[in-house]
């Protein structure tokens, strides 16, 4: 790897090194967000796109789960976080007031670092937020999304003969799948995933790997993780952060093979993080 | 280990890498150290143990009566007069209290009208006493007449159905606990009532809604505070609000109830909050994460999850509501009440005030009454906190 601190000059506006420019899903513009005292993300630009993975890396406290929970509101569940900047979600900015975050989340799926279904049957497990969402009733519909969704997670096979069992009985790697099925049952557009296989074994990440490349397919699928080889595998587009700045953002290959900035270039080759 | 080696390789001391000779000493304290704490354990054992065994040794006669067998007439005189129901000579030997119920009898069976009858009558409290080989005040006349009847096989202990079936007495052979667990059970279900769902709603706003600022903390300050406060104040406070300023009824389970309530808030309100936050946050994250509101993710996920604990802290705080007397002598409940109260409305005591009351009378026979009195508050007690451990274990869920 050669050291290219003159990339740096080739960043366009949205912080993209790319050349090839595909469907925009969301797009930040100036996102800053504080708590409390704490300046924790300056002044993000950044856009994100429709049937892609994009990587967020970088040493942990960089801000790059911040920065993930700031695309379908979660840090408002936190006392004194302060957002402004605009997060825009096919056109609409998800910070207006008349936005619901309840609506933006619903839009914005998420699945979380543990794997954490509730203590409810699989079948519950799935059909939960679309029966209170209203998008199905209970009966034949709700059974067709449950199968529906556990199909797109690639559980089906492994519990269609266990649905009223706790969905906590299942094994972590399989408990992750459940909460990604829970999450597309509710049909969302983008899926936020905050290092979904940093508490699995490899095969069960080897698992997880799969069915995020075929979820992007239909969804636009952001993912913080910790693990190199994992970006570097998945995700078509890889953004670098470091203190709360997003340093670098382009293809994937071009941040680890020639990326623009010394920082980057330090931390994928394993001189800090 | 080391020991052994001490004494065995004396002269290699200095060869061994490990002799440490500040080792003996510390071993030593340390052994000191554990007979202590296990000397305490066994003085706080014999303390309970000589509790319960002298409660249960002076209770447990009360659960028994004796009663004789004589023949009863039934007849428009004895109703009348009902001591002349009985032979004279028998007539300082049965209970007055028996005597009393002779027309509530008949009136219950009339086919025992204009009959004499051989029947197991009750005696009272001295005779009693004297069957029970404890002190007695009997004539000799009297105790010639139950040392013969004892002989024949006619006068013997039986099973103490009275203390289960009637209220309070002035007449100790007469008198129970039925009004006491009555008035008990309208007051538990008063403060049940009231407490319950007030004392979880606050767990859930505090724990769940509010913001974390100056109200809050000032609300939990006092919540904190009313916990610590002793019980007979909210006795005090129950007399100005609930009786002269709201005008209750004096002595009726609704105010001892509300009183309680008051007394047990905090405690459910502590222990629901323990239980709400031990629901681990990425229940609540899962939630919002799939776009639920805060109300869907509170009452479908938290609370659920939280329900054995919040249950269990709940029943411990009725559970030290039942055993609670002070606050009820203020406003009334320790009130001679030998009538079941039929609503909340009505005049009551509840068991420990009973407990309280029998302690004070002077018959020996209130001495096993009260203590058989214990006996019956405390296996409920044991109970309830019994229910609380087995919901616990039993929806406890495991993460």
């Amino acid at each position: 790897m050669t050291n290219n601190p003159d990339n740096s000059s080739n960043s366009t506006i949205n912080g993209l090194t790319s050349q090839e420019s595909p469907a925009t899903k969301i797009t930040v513009r100036k996102l800053n967000l504080y708590y409390g005292d704490n300046h924790a993300l300056h002044n993000i630009d950044m856009d994100l796109y429709k049937n892609k993975i994009t990587a967020l890396i970088g040493p942990s406290g960089c801000g790059k789960s911040t920065f993930l929970r700031c695309l379908n509101r979660m840090n408002e569940l936190i006392n004194g976080v302060k957002v402004d900047g605009d997060v825009i979600i096919d056109g609409k900015n998800i910070y207006d007031k008349d936005v619901d975050e309840v609506s933006v989340r619903k839009r914005v799926g998420m699945v979380f670092q543990q794997p954490n279904p509730f203590p409810k049957s699989i079948y519950d497990n799935v059909s939960y937020a679309p029966l209170k969402h209203g998008i199905v009733k209970k009966g034949q519909i709700c059974d067709e999304l449950v199968e529906k969704s556990l199909l797109q997670a690639g559980l089906w096979d492994e519990v269609k003969d266990k649905l009223t069992q706790p969905g906590t009985s299942l094994s972590g790697g399989q408990q992750q799948r459940l909460c990604i099925a829970r999450t597309i049952a509710v049909e969302p557009d983008v899926i936020l995933m905050d290092e979904p296989t940093s508490a699995l074994d490899p095969l069960s990440t080897e698992k997880i790997e799969t069915l995020m490349l075929d979820l992007k397919e239909k969804y636009a699928i952001i993912t913080v993780t910790h693990n190199m080889q994992q970006a570097g595998r998945v995700a078509d587009y890889t953004a670098f952060f470091h203190m709360g700045d997003l340093i670098e953002y382009a293809d994937t290959e071009t941040i680890f093979i020639n990326p623009g900035k010394k920082k980057t270039e330090d931390y994928i080759t394993g001189r800090y993080g | 280990m080391k020991n052994i080696n001490n004494t065995n390789n004396n002269k290699n001391l200095s060869d061994n890498p490990f002799y440490d000779p500040s080792l003996t000493q510390r071993h030593k304290s340390a052994r000191r150290f554990k007979i202590f704490t296990i000397t305490c354990i066994a003085f706080a054992l014999s303390f309970l143990v000589f509790f319960l065994g002298d409660m249960i040794t002076k209770g447990l006669p009360a659960f028994q009566q004796s009663y004789m067998q004589i023949d009863v007439t039934y007849n428009d005189q004895t109703i009348a007069s009902t001591r002349k129901a009985i032979d004279k000579k028998y007539r300082r030997i049965v209970s007055r209290a028996w005597l009393r119920n002779i027309p509530k009898m008949v009136q219950e069976s009339p086919e025992l009208m204009a009959t004499t009858q051989s029947t197991w009558v009750l005696v009272n409290h001295q005779v009693d006493q004297y069957m029970k080989d404890h002190y007695y005040k009997i004539k000799n006349k009297e105790l010639k007449i139950i040392e013969d009847m004892k002989a024949q096989g006619k006068i013997q202990l039986q099973f103490n159905s009275i203390f289960f079936t009637q209220g309070d007495s002035k007449i100790p052979e007469n008198s129970g606990l039925k009004s006491s667990i009555i008035g008990s059970i309208l007051t538990l279900l008063v403060t049940m009532v009231v407490a319950f769902p007030m004392g979880v709603m606050t767990a859930v706003y505090l724990e769940e809604f509010a913001d974390d600022n100056r109200w809050t903390q000032f609300i939990e300050v006092n919540i904190n505070n009313l916990a610590a406060i002793p019980s007979i104040l909210f006795g005090l406070l129950g007399l100005a609000v609930f009786i002269n300023l709201f005008g209750m009824p004096r002595s009726s389970p609704l105010v001892g109830g509300l009183t309680l309530a008051l007394m047990t808030l905090p405690i459910i309100i502590v222990s629901s909050r323990a239980a709400l936050r031990s629901v681990p946050d990425s229940i609540r994250q899962a939630g919002y994460g799939l776009g639920l509101t805060k109300v869907q993710v509170v009452q479908d996920h938290v609370i659920p999850l939280a329900f054995p604990g919040i249950m269990t802290g709940s029943i411990i705080g009725l559970a030290q509501a039942m055993g609670e007397t002070a606050p009820l002598i203020i406003i009334g409940m320790i009130a001679f009440i030998p009538d079941s109260p039929g609503s909340i409305f009505e005049a009551a005591t509840v068991m420990p005030a009973q407990i309280f009351t029998w302690a004070g009378m002077p018959e020996r026979a209130y001495v096993e009454r009260t203590a058989a009195g214990i006996m019956v508050l405390l296996s409920i007690l044991i109970s309830l906190n019994a229910l609380a451990i087995i919901l616990r274990k039993k929806f406890e869920v495991k993460w």
